[in-house]
């Protein structure tokens, strides 16, 4: 009733293939972005910057990356922790080397960055491929994380081999360092939360996306229509590689503001990405924010009902919400191996014909 | 209207509940699950069992009950971040992590938010530096301390002497087990003995190629900064490739009971440095035993009592309480905040009649906080695992460390985060 496409005209080609062309998903959109830039950050504290919104946004922006490579373009990759580590290793170079310049050209930068060290690693793709590629990303991820620890000039030599954020500013508000404003923080992250989502939207339906689909769905024919698949797939390495740098740098710059690399990008953290992937749904923009969001959200959730609510001992409280979580996985996957963003789909397909479905 | 006055009355319930709150909160960091829990257990335990007893057997501190949330960090830095914004809010008079990442994690926030740390004996070793680390402690010993004991002990063990000596660092190779070589690096250069560095990689259940590396280049004594499973893992190899036990020197992180045991006999003769002693061998204990144990209050399982890690929680909560009692005493209020606590630690002394006053004598090293100094005497003992009566004995009395070294080391690295950080100094 509500959502249909009757009565939608659409009178140019642009408006025909605009993202949203149901009306009321527009609507939809355009409401979320209208509270996330005009009420949270008018009521947000630490507490919900530091442990929920800021590490859901950051998470995305790696999801969306990584989903660019595996989803859309079928190229596993389990060195998403390495590539995140590059971005953080290469802000905090940038930052400690050119203080005076601004901290959203160093995560930029260090996107930029990553997207180098990605399509060296994403070379051996040319050549092998599914599982095989597989265990040549965990290379990198070893590799990567090694020589972040192994390297003093990386971390300026400190003796701790930690690397810490120093206080950076845009346009004049701290949003690195302790000083940082929880909204300034969320600011930020937002703001390269919705620029690269629009940036990866637009790539993967365009040329480049499609090209991308074609290797995914069977390189052998792609390559016979004329895709080139040394291109195809260095870009997706590219590109996937851009996001993940740049989520990396805001983790670190932004979130955590301290890091050392084996605990913060870790094998673990390539795995929790390319979760948040495979239950958000390949090849889906939505998906990664639902996976994200699934990933980061719930265990913080679980923890306040279980803890903070019902008063559990924390110990047993963090074992159950390893097998919550763990099941509701499984549960997920059984149900829908498309993931969340497949659900998604189905309850619109649903809400098309409701109220009187066929 | 009727919802409007129920928000309102929620509202101020909610606006008025802190104030209201008439007690001290010391929230624990702790960790029972993941690859440390089995350190991280009987630290928590310790710390909780500490602040019951205040409460049940004396009221409180200074007439005021304790609280202690615990929140579950995993030794994650993430999860850390999080128990650090959840707790922060509750009034919050001190955190302890137990857990050198997210001290470093937390020293920054905590110096803005105005709370102070005490990482005792980990996190960050020039945070004993109180003039530029105004909200962080670390006393009674740290890493770099405990780096020239283990030096200054084996100096005594070959009599004065450590020229063509070879020592390995075996560690963590993480912020925590990176503290310490700068420190030795300078000692081998003064004592003239070689240095090697073996890191292993978290959480350490691999050390097959350390352990054969350490067979290849027969170092004449292994240091250990380790924790978690990887001490387990390490003693046992060293029982594998037999090597000398009592050439097997682990920092206080290495020395619990956690440690020792898997390794059944081949343990024998492993030896740790220690931060405080050991055993249940206090009138502590009869209390704890009257008022926590036998009412049932115990925190976790209740079984941790006496081992090494339980002690340093007790320890740990014992030093918070006795600087919250001299924050208590320097502002005339029961009711300290945060700041006040801060003052308190930094006017803290521990005397031999203070620990025997509080049923701990002998417990662990006097020393006294200064603005200056936030980071003890740096003291600590020796102790050798009996694998026959699975036990610990202190093999020493307190051993100090070496000032010399140590001090132009802590001044350098303070001053390059007061760079960083645009901190000024303070104390004059």
């Amino acid at each position: 009733m509500l959502y249909r496409e009757a009565g939608d005209f659409k009178t140019s080609y642009v408006a025909d293939s605009q993202t949203f062309p149901i009306r009321f998903d527009r609507w939809g959109y355009y409401a979320v972005l209208a509270v996330a830039f005009g009420v949270v950050p008018f009521w947000i504290d630490d507490y919900w910057a530091n442990a929920v919104f800021v590490p859901f946004l950051i998470y995305a922006i790696a999801a969306i990356g990584l989903n660019i490579l595996t989803g859309y373009c079928g190229q596993v990759s389990l060195g998403t922790g390495g590539f995140m580590a590059v971005g953080a290793y290469s802000v905090y170079k940038l930052m400690t080397a050119f203080p005076d310049v601004s901290i959203v050209i160093h995560v930029l930068l260090a996107g930029l960055i990553t997207a180098g060290v990605g399509v060296l690693f994403g070379l051996p793709s040319l050549r092998i491929k599914g599982f095989y590629l597989a265990v040549a990303t965990l290379a990198a991820q070893f590799f990567l994380v090694w020589l972040f620890n192994r390297v003093p000039w990386f971390y300026n030599y400190s003796a701790s081999g930690q690397i810490s954020a120093p206080e950076r500013t845009v346009l004049g508000v701290a949003v690195t360092g302790p000083n940082a404003d929880p909204w300034a923080i969320y600011m930020i992250c937002l703001v390269f939360v919705v620029a690269l989502a629009w940036l990866a939207r637009n790539l993967t339906r365009g040329a480049l996306g499609r090209q991308w689909r074609a290797i995914r769905d069977m390189d052998i024919a792609a390559e016979i229509i004329g895709v080139n698949p040394l291109r195809a797939k260095l870009s997706a390495f590219a590109v996937s590689s851009f996001f993940v740098g740049v989520a990396g740098a805001l983790f670190f710059a932004v979130y955590l503001g301290a890091v050392e690399v084996g605990e913060a990008f870790g094998i673990n953290k390539s795995f929790l990405v390319l979760f948040m992937v495979i239950i958000g749904g390949l090849g889906s923009i939505f998906g990664s924010f639902a996976g994200a969001a699934f990933l980061v959200l719930l265990p913080v959730f679980l923890k306040n009902v279980l803890v903070g609510g019902l008063g559990w001992p924390t110990d047993l409280a963090a074992q159950i919400e390893l097998m919550i979580v763990g099941g509701l996985i499984v549960t997920f996957l059984i149900a829908e191996p498309h993931g969340l963003a497949q659900l998604w789909r189905v309850a619109k397909e649903k809400l098309r014909l409701w109220p009187f479905p066929h | 209207m009727k919802l409007r006055l129920t928000t309102l009355a929620l509202a101020a319930a909610l606006a008025a509940g802190p104030a209201l709150a008439n007690e001290l909160v010391f929230p624990s960091l702790s960790y029972r699950t993941g690859p440390y829990a089995a350190n991280g257990i009987p630290f928590a335990d310790g710390y909780a069992d500490y602040f019951t007893l205040l409460n049940e057997r004396d009221g409180g501190i200074g007439g005021v009950r304790v609280r202690v949330p615990e929140c579950e960090t995993a030794y994650n830095t993430e999860k850390g971040v999080e128990c650090y914004e959840a707790t922060k809010g509750e009034g919050a008079l001190v955190y302890q992590p137990l857990s050198t990442g997210i001290t470093y994690q937390l020293i920054p926030k905590a110096s803005v938010d105005g709370i102070p740390i005490h990482s005792m004996g980990y996190g960050r070793t020039s945070a004993q530096n109180g003039k530029i680390f105004e909200w962080v402690f670390n006393y009674p010993a740290n890493y770099w301390d405990g780096a020239s004991i283990a030096i200054n002990y084996l100096l005594s063990e070959n009599g004065g002497s450590l020229e063509g000596k070879k020592i390995a660092l075996l560690y963590h190779n993480s912020a925590y087990g990176k503290e310490p070589i700068r420190t030795l690096q300078e000692l081998s250069a003064k004592q003239g003995f070689e240095f090697i560095e073996i890191p292993v990689d978290h959480p350490g259940q691999e050390q097959k190629s350390q352990w054969l590396q350490i067979r290849q280049q027969r170092p004449d004594y292994v240091l250990m900064w380790g924790w978690g499973v990887m001490n387990q893992v390490a003693i046992q190899e060293a029982a594998n490739i037999r090597f000398p036990m009592e050439n097997f020197i682990g920092i206080w992180w290495s020395g619990s009971e956690n440690d020792t045991v898997p390794a059944g006999a081949g343990a024998d003769g492993y030896k740790a440095l220690n931060l405080h002693n050991i055993g249940t061998d206090y009138p502590l204990y009869a209390d704890l035993k009257t008022y926590v144990y036998d009412a049932g209050k115990a925190a976790g399982a209740g079984d941790q009592a006496g081992t090494v890690l339980y002690n340093r929680g007790l320890y740990a909560a014992m030093l918070a309480a006795e600087a919250a009692k001299k924050a208590q005493e320097l502002s005339g209020t029961a009711e300290i905040n945060a700041a006040m606590m801060r003052d308190g630690m930094e006017a803290l002394e521990i005397t031999e009649a203070t620990m025997t006053a509080l049923g701990m004598p002998n417990f662990g090293p006097t020393f006294s906080v200064s603005c200056a100094n936030h980071g003890g005497s740096g003291r600590a003992k020796v102790q050798q695992w009996d694998a026959e009566t699975q036990s610990w004995t202190i093999l020493t009395d307190w051993i100090e460390s070496d000032r010399s070294v140590i001090d132009p080391l802590v001044e350098a690295d303070s001053a390059a985060y007061a760079a960083e950080a645009g901190v000024t100094p303070r104390c004059g």
